[in-house]
C-alpha cells in the first residue's frame, strides 16, 4: 500500500525503547507506507493525565494536536497512548478551542495493530519466530479500543510460531503508569502474578501491543529471576526468524 | 499524607507479597468467575440488560426525592415509621433510642453494609444491647472483631480450618474436620437462641420500591427473613440510593444483582417487605421503622459529574474483577466499601484529603467498568477522583517538582530529549556505582521492586535522525 503515515512514539518508547519504534518502522516500510516521524512530538500527557494534574496534561495535549493535525493517519505503538487521545483528549480539553480538533484528530490516530489488520487490510508481514510466545492482551488496547482479533491475526500468521493460550490473561500485568511508582509493590505482585501464568502457560516470550507493560513484566522477571522475556509485537513482525533476530524490547 | 493513607500502604506491602492470602482469593475468585461467566449465560441479551439496570436506578437517582417521598407515603400508610438522617450519629441514634425506649437487650441483624458504615452495631452495644450478626459470614467477622473483608462474601479471607478454629475458641464448638455443613450447623445453633430473643430485628435493604412501598431483601442463609418477621420490631436501616421507581422493576434487578453477586439466577430468599403486622395476620412485627440514611450521598447527588456513582447496587462484581483488591484484600483499604466503588465513594461521602489517595489504587485496568451491573464509569470516576484530590491541593512536593519539570521538559522537543539523554547517562552510572535501591537512585521507586532497566545507546529520534533515509 502507498500511505503516508506518521509515527506517533510514546515518550517512554522515543527514550528508552527505540527498538519498539524502529521496529514499528520496520514493519510499516515492509508494507510500503512511507513513513514520517514528527519531530516536535514529545508526550501525549498521559501521565500527568492518569495522576490527576489535568493542567500539566492539557498543554501536552493541545501540543500533540499543534504536531499531528497536518496528518491523515497517525500510527502509535502503544494501545494506551492511542486511546488517551482517542478517548480522553475530547474530556481533558473539553473548554480548549483545540477540543473540536482533538476529537476529529483521535478518528486518524490508529494502534500499530489496528493499523496493520484494519486500515491496511495485511494480517501476513512473512515474519517468522520459532518460539513459544503468550500474548497479552493489555489492559486499555483490548477494553478502552477493543482491539484484540487484530494482533491474534497477525500472530497466527507468523511462521513457526508457537502461541500459547494464557491463563486468566484479561488481568492486568500491574504497570498502570504512575501506579507502578505510587504501589510499587502492588504493581510488582500483579506482574508476579502475570508472570506464573504465563510460565503455566509455557512461554518463552510474552508479547503485547503495549510496550509499557512489557517495560515493567521485564522489570519483574529480572528482580524475579525468570527466564521469560519480552517482545513488541512489531518486533516478532519484523523478524525473519531464528534467535538473533528476535530483538528484544529490552534492549 | 494522610494517616489512612499511610495505613494503606502500611498494609499493601504486607498483603501482596503475603502468597497464601493470594492463593486463597485466587481459588475463592477462581469460583466466582466461573459461576458469573456461566450466569451471565442464563441473560438473553446481558448487554443489554445491564443497560435497563442502568436505567432504573438512573431515573431513581434522577427523581430521588420524588421516590424516596412516595415510598415513604406508602410506608406511613400502613402504620410504619420512617426516619431520615442527615448523617451517622442521627441514624445511630435513633435506633439506638427506641432501642432504649422499647426496652431491647437483644438485636439480631441480617447482613447490612449501611449499618457497617454507620457503624451502628458499636453504638448499639455501647448502651448495654447485644447484637448478634446472623448473616454466616458476618457472623464469622464478628467474632473476630473484624470488618466484613467483602461486601458480599464478608469472611472470604478465611480457609474453613480458621473458620473451625475459631468456632472452637469462641463458642466451645468442636468441628475437627472442619466440615462446612457441620460449621454451619453450629453457627445456627447459636444463632437460633439469638433469632428467639431477640426483641428487635435491623436489616438493611438491597432496593426501597416506591410505587408499593416495599423493602426488596436478597439473601441466601434465611436469615434476612428470621430477623425481618421473629421480633417485635423490624428497624430497617439503609442509603437513600436504594430506591427504585416500580415493583416491576425487580424483574430485572434482582436476577441481574443475583448473577453480579454470586453468579445465581437469583438468590435463594427473595424477600419483599411492607411493613408491620397488619390486623388479622399470624405472624410478622409488631413495629416497622425504616432509616433512611444519607450520609454523604446527597453531595454526590449535587454533582452531575458524580451523580451515577449513587446506582450502586452493592453486587461487588467491581471488587472480584479488580487485580488490586485480588492482591490487597479487604481490609488494606480501611473503608467500609472496598474495591472500585469504595475508592470512588469514599473520597467523595468520606473526605477527600483523609480518603483520595484511594482514587490512585488503581492501575487502571478498566476491568470495573465491564462488569458492573448498572454501568458507572468508574475508571472515570477514579480519575475525577484523582483531579480533585489533586485540585484541592493534595500534591507531595516530589511530586509538584516531578511534574512541574516534565510540563517544562514536554513543551519543547529539545528540552524532552535532554531530558531523556540525562536519565539514560544517569541509570548506568547510578547501577556502576552500585546505588540502584538505594535512596540515591532516582528510579528508586521502580528498581525497588523490579531489575534496574537497560538504557539504550540513543533515543528513536536520534537514531532517526541517523538512519531515517539510509
Amino acid at each position: 500500500m502507498n500511505r503516508k503515515v506518521a509515527l506517533f512514539v510514546p515518550c517512554f518508547v522515543d527514550q528508552v525503547l527505540p527498538q519498539v519504534a524502529i521496529d514499528t518502522l520496520t514493519v510499516l516500510r515492509r508494507i510500503g507506507c512511507e513513513v514520517v516521524f514528527p519531530e516536535d512530538q514529545t508526550c501525549c500527557g498521559q501521565p500527568g493525565f492518569n495522576t490527576g494534574h489535568w493542567e500539566v496534561a492539557a498543554p501536552c495535549a493541545e501540543r500533540f494536536v499543534r504536531v499531528f493535525s497536518a496528518y491523515d493517519c497517525i500510527v502509535c505503538p502503544s494501545g494506551s497512548c492511542t486511546g488517551m487521545v482517542k478517548k480522553h483528549y475530547p474530556e481533558l480539553l473539553e473548554s480548549s478551542s483545540l477540543r473540536d480538533e482533538a476529537v476529529a484528530l483521535g478518528q486518524r490516530v490508529f494502534e500499530f495493530a489496528e493499523f496493520l489488520v484494519r486500515v491496511a487490510g495485511v494480517t501476513d508481514l512473512g515474519a517468522s519466530f520459532p518460539h513459544r510466545v503468550a500474548y497479552h492482551p493489555s489492559c486499555h488496547s483490548t477494553r478502552e479500543l477493543g482491539i484484540y482479533e487484530e494482533p491474534m491475526k497477525l500472530l497466527r500468521a507468523v511462521r513457526d510460531i508457537d502461541l500459547r493460550p494464557l491463563p486468566n490473561e484479561g488481568e492486568c500485568c500491574g504497570f498502570g503508569g504512575m501506579f507502578s511508582a505510587k504501589f510499587g509493590m502492588i504493581s510488582a505482585a500483579m506482574g508476579d502474578a502475570k508472570a506464573a501464568n504465563l510460565e503455566q502457560a509455557g512461554a518463552e516470550y510474552v508479547t503485547t501491543i503495549d510496550p509499557s507493560c512489557l517495560m515493567h513484566l521485564d522489570g519483574v522477571f529480572g528482580a524475579t529471576r525468570r527466564k521469560l522475556k519480552t517482545i513488541y509485537l512489531a518486533g516478532i513482525l519484523a523478524s525473519s526468524g531464528g534467535p538473533a533476530a528476535a530483538a528484544e524490547v529490552s534492549r | 499524607m494522610s494517616t489512612a493513607s499511610q495505613e494503606f500502604l502500611r498494609k499493601a506491602v504486607v498483603k501482596s507479597s503475603d502468597l497464601e492470602h493470594r492463593a486463597l482469593i485466587q481459588r475463592g475468585m477462581a469460583s466466582y468467575d466461573a459461576a458469573f461467566s456461566k450466569g451471565k449465560l442464563r441473560f438473553a441479551d446481558w448487554e443489554a440488560a445491564r443497560t435497563r439496570c442502568s436505567e432504573i436506578k438512573a431515573e431513581g437517582i434522577a427523581h430521588l426525592g420524588q421516590y424516596l417521598t412516595e415510598f415513604e407515603r406508602r410506608v406511613l400508610d400502613r402504620g410504619g415509621h420512617v426516619h431520615w438522617a442527615e448523617n451517622a450519629a442521627q441514624a445511630n441514634d435513633y435506633v439506638v433510642e427506641l432501642a432504649r425506649a422499647r426496652n431491647v437487650k437483644t438485636v439480631v441483624k441480617s447482613k447490612s453494609m449501611v449499618t457497617e458504615e454507620i457503624h451502628l452495631s458499636a453504638a448499639l452495644e455501647k448502651t448495654g444491647v447485644t447484637v448478634w450478626e446472623t448473616d454466616l459470614g458476618e457472623f464469622i467477622v464478628q467474632l473476630r472483631n473484624e470488618p466484613p473483608y467483602h461486601i458480599v462474601t464478608p469472611a472470604m479471607h478465611l480457609s474453613r480450618q480458621q473458620i473451625a478454629d475459631l468456632f472452637r475458641e469462641k463458642l466451645g464448638e468442636n468441628v475437627e474436620d472442619a466440615d462446612p455443613g457441620r460449621l454451619v450447623a453450629a453457627a445456627r445453633v447459636a444463632l437460633r437462641r439469638a433469632f428467639f430473643s431477640a426483641e428487635m430485628g435491623i436489616s438493611g435493604a438491597n432496593f426501597l420500591v416506591a410505587d408499593s412501598g416495599m423493602v426488596a431483601i436478597s439473601t441466601n442463609e434465611g436469615n434476612g427473613r428470621l430477623t425481618t418477621t421473629i421480633p417485635p420490631i423490624h428497624v430497617v436501616v439503609t442509603g437513600i440510593e436504594k430506591v427504585i421507581p416500580r415493583l416491576s422493576d425487580l424483574a430485572t434487578l434482582w436476577p441481574m444483582l443475583a448473577t453480579s453477586g454470586t453468579g445465581q439466577p437469583i438468590t435463594t430468599y427473595s424477600t419483599l417487605i411492607r411493613g408491620a403486622r397488619l390486623a388479622g395476620e399470624p405472624d410478622g412485627p409488631k413495629e416497622f421503622h425504616v432509616v433512611l440514611v444519607d450520609n454523604g450521598r446527597t453531595g454526590l447527588l449535587a454533582n452531575p459529574e458524580t451523580e451515577e456513582v449513587l446506582k450502586c447496587i452493592r453486587c461487588g462484581a467491581c471488587l472480584n474483577i479488580c487485580p488490586i483488591f485480588r492482591h490487597v484484600g479487604g481490609h488494606t483499604y480501611g473503608t467500609t466499601y472496598p474495591g472500585p466503588i469504595g475508592s470512588v465513594f469514599t473520597p467523595r461521602t468520606a473526605g477527600l484529603n483523609e480518603w483520595g489517595h484511594l482514587s490512585y489504587a488503581c492501575s487502571l485496568c478498566t476491568a470495573c467498568k465491564g462488569v458492573c451491573p448498572v454501568k458507572i464509569d468508574l475508571p472515570k470516576q477514579l480519575l475525577l477522583g484523582r483531579r480533585d484530590f489533586i485540585a484541592a491541593g493534595n500534591v507531595k512536593p516530589a511530586e509538584r517538582v516531578g511534574f512541574a519539570g516534565f510540563r517544562w521538559a514536554t513543551a519543547s522537543a529539545s528540552r524532552f530529549s535532554l531530558l531523556g539523554w540525562m536519565a539514560r547517562k544517569a541509570m548506568p552510572i547510578v547501577s556502576a556505582l552500585g546505588l540502584s535501591r538505594t535512596a540515591l537512585d532516582p528510579m528508586q521507586v521502580w528498581t525497588k521492586y523490579r531489575s534496574p532497566m537497560a538504557m539504550p545507546k540513543q533515543s528513536f529520534r536520534a537514531w532517526w535522525r541517523e538512519n531515517a533515509n539510509k
